[in-house]
């Protein structure tokens, strides 16, 4: 799934990184603790979460991840901002809620990966 | 390279907000120096986890990469609290961190279970009062 079908299905609006809207990814995890993002490291490529701080980013970075989704309103920083500008991470926010942000994408085909 | 190329930080105590940047410093090191992707994810990742606990726990400290041709070691020291249960902290899920922590993304209890998961070998050295060495392996 593209990047920005990501960002048409969640209406949602973006904060960063227009360049990467191109970029095709195929699976994400939606979590507010980023202890639980970093244990079940996988391919996932988008990162959805209500949680905003510096570290969000670099979990994000941490993990190779292409995209974070801020649900719920909640909006980044400009620090946050300026450090997924450096890292080519788009950053997307929408006013859905976390279970609706996260079933619509599974129910249009963006799923987890299998745990290994 | 027989004894290896090591990387020195300072790890700041004092912010949690900039915690991270050694372990975002040594990804791009290991980037450049060509090692597997995945090798430098494990690496990145169990680091990052154990600056956080420096920050959180320890009031930061010192950490240190060496690579070699075999493997990338990590070295993490610290001068806080020390663990007083080692097999306590080690089990996913056990925190002492603050609340104010766990409003941050952290002190889930998954840190130490999740370095050990990312890398090969991790001994720990804690003494209470005096300090915790964490010493970590990935092999290449």
């Amino acid at each position: 799934m593209k990047i920005s079908t990501i960002k048409d299905l969640l209406d949602a609006r973006i904060i960063s990184g227009e360049d990467g809207l191109d970029a095709d990814v195929c699976s994400a995890c939606g979590s507010d603790m980023m202890s639980d993002v970093l244990a079940y490291v996988k391919d996932q490529a988008v990162l959805l979460t209500g949680l905003v701080n510096p570290q969000v980013i670099r979990t994000a970075e941490m993990m190779d991840m292409r995209c974070v989704v801020f649900v719920r309103s909640k909006l980044p920083s400009q620090d946050m901002i300026a450090l997924a500008r450096e890292n080519g991470i788009v950053l997307l926010a929408t006013g859905k809620r976390m279970y609706e942000a996260c079933g619509i994408l599974y129910s249009n085909g963006l799923r987890a990966e299998e745990a290994k | 390279m027989p004894e290896g190329i090591t990387f020195r930080f300072e790890v700041d105590g004092s912010d949690f907000t900039s915690a991270g940047q050694a372990s975002v410093q040594v990804k791009k090191n290991l980037r450049q120096l060509g090692i597997d992707p995945d090798i430098i994810r494990r690496v990145s990742i169990a680091m990052y986890e154990g600056e956080i606990n420096m920050v959180i726990h320890a009031n930061g400290g010192e950490a240190s990469v060496t690579v070699t041709e075999e493997a990338v070691e990590i070295v993490l020291i610290d001068h806080g609290p020390g663990i007083k249960d080692l097999s306590l902290a080690m089990q996913e899920g056990f925190s002492t961190a603050p609340d104010n922590v766990r409003s941050l993304g952290f002190g889930a209890g998954m840190g130490l279970p999740n370095m050990k998961r990312y890398t090969d070998e991790m001994t720990v050295d804690s003494t209470v009062g005096v300090g915790t060495t964490v010493r970590m392996k990935v092999k290449l």
